[in-house]
């Protein structure tokens, strides 16, 4: 046992020694480097042809126009009042007023006041009572700020507007949807944002017998990362 | 007792690439660098034109560049100040070198020379409301490949359907370049029950179209097509549709 124990340290020794030698080779070049650049700096001239050439790589710089994220909320679905809503949503900034975005959300639909007061009426099986949408929409981003905390942090912030296209799925039927709405974006670093928003769906719902244009009420709160 | 131990020599083996690549990742950034030639660069808090300006550095130093996002680029200072610049101004940088920093743009060029490109249309498929989402790809300037789904959502139905095509540009350097289209695919046709009893359809569909994309500026143009649909139904007589759509594209 004592053997075996022993033998385990020393395969984890060889680790450490290993993982010594790749920083002990790395870091004489971290380290090399900024006397490099003093020298370069003292030698002033940009121009000078002893200076090593060393192209800007513009795919090594990081672009961060893709916002990924989740979100939570409460939509109130027209005559079946109130349920939890878990969503997705994908952006893309084209510029620093405008993006594009697409996001998908479900949910159950509860309950009508008619089946309610009426005990056994059921209007819709549990099947159609699944909720789902998706939309694809342009958002414009307004009143672009910072939010202070305290003396020593900031975070940029913005408000922004949404107009969308898409799809809800209710009821067994899927109906082409408008979507408006808007939110607040909190950036707590370059890529980690914040969100509160509020979103509007429209749609024509002839569940009934006659048609009639649901009115589909979201908020939600919800984390998106940058990448 | 063999398990506990074990765990360790894999965390460090862990560690040792994690500090391999983060140093590896340290080597990069230096590279980024360029250097002031206007009289001045301003460092503004946020990426976007309304953020205050809370830094200026002098024309001759050197700066590092971080990351961009939308127009804008991160920049570090040698004495650590971090602030965004836009490309625009990083126009008048050079690089360590004495070249030029090109913030890599898109131009009209490169619209007339894409590769690939993808984007959104909305539109009216025989009075539904439509939603076309597409990639293709050019093989030549003239000639390119598309892949597209449409859903679309009228009174009656819920129409989807998948289609692939052949794009050919006469003037693939205008700024306003036509286009014509020549497409084939499957339809799924579902009736909604409410109204109508009648099973789902799947048909295919044989379509042509024509177009146009224009160049907006960067990486982006706008397209509107008409297209004239035929579904191959099993019944006696085809269904003619005729389809029109708007929307936004971005190219690679």
């Amino acid at each position: 046992m004592e053997i075996r124990i022993q033998r385990i340290f020393l395969k984890s020794y060889q680790v450490v020694l290993a993982s010594i030698l790749m920083v002990g080779l790395l870091l004489p070049v971290s380290a090399a480097e900024p006397d490099e650049d003093d020298e370069f700096d003292s030698n002033s001239s940009i121009f000078d042809p002893q200076v090593e050439r060393r192209d800007v790589d513009r795919e090594a710089i990081d672009t961060e126009n893709w916002e990924i994220g989740l979100y939570y909320g409460i939509i109130s679905i027209e005559d079946f009042g109130s349920s939890e809503l878990k969503g997705a949503s994908i952006a893309y900034h084209v510029t620093e007023d405008f993006f594009v975005e697409t996001s998908y959300a479900q949910t159950e639909a509860g309950l009508s006041s008619f089946e309610r007061l009426n005990g056994n009426v059921v209007l819709l099986t549990p099947e159609q009572r699944e909720y789902s949408h998706f939309n694809v929409s342009l958002g414009f981003n307004i009143l672009p700020g910072e939010g202070f905390i305290g003396e020593s942090l900031a975070f940029t912030s913005s408000l922004y507007l949404l107009t969308g296209l898409g799809s809800t799925d209710f009821a067994g039927e899927r109906r082409s949807t408008i979507m408006v709405g808007g939110g607040y974006r909190v950036l707590f670093t370059d890529w980690f944002a914040a969100h509160l928003a509020l979103r509007d769906h429209f749609y024509d719902i002839e569940l009934l017998g006659n048609s009639k244009t649901a009115n589909d009420l979201e908020i939600s709160t919800g984390f998106t990362i940058y990448f | 007792m063999e398990r506990v131990i074990k765990i360790p020599a894999y965390l460090i083996a862990l560690l040792s690439f994690v500090l391999a690549f983060g140093s590896e990742l340290n080597a990069d950034e230096r590279e980024q660098q360029v250097v002031i030639v206007d009289s001045f660069i301003e460092l503004r808090s946020g990426p976007g034109r309304g953020y205050p300006v809370f830094h200026i550095e002098e024309k001759g130093e050197t700066i590092v560049l971080l990351k961009k996002k939308t127009q804008w680029f991160k920049v570090r200072t040698l004495k650590g100040k971090e602030g965004w610049v836009h490309e625009d101004t990083m126009a008048r940088t050079l690089l360590t070198d004495g070249a030029n920093f090109d913030s890599g743009n898109s131009d009209q060029e490169d619209f007339s020379n894409r590769a690939w490109e993808t984007g959104v249309l909305a539109g009216d498929f025989g009075g539904a409301t439509s939603l076309t989402l597409h990639g293709g790809w050019n093989f030549t300037n003239n000639l390119g490949a598309e892949l597209s789904v449409t859903q679309a959502l009228g009174n009656v139905a819920d129409i989807r359907f998948a289609n692939v095509s052949l794009l050919h540009q006469p003037f693939p350097e205008w700024r306003v370049s036509p286009y014509f289209k020549l497409g084939a695919g499957i339809i799924q046709t579902s009736p909604f029950t409410t109204l109508v009893q009648t099973p789902d359809r799947t048909d295919e569909i044989v379509n042509v179209g024509f177009g146009v994309k224009a160049y907006i500026s960067r990486q982006f143009f706008i397209r509107a097509e008409y297209s004239s649909h035929t579904i191959l139904t099993s019944r006696n007589d085809n269904d003619e549709v005729e389809e029109w759509k708007l929307g936004f594209s971005v190219f690679f």
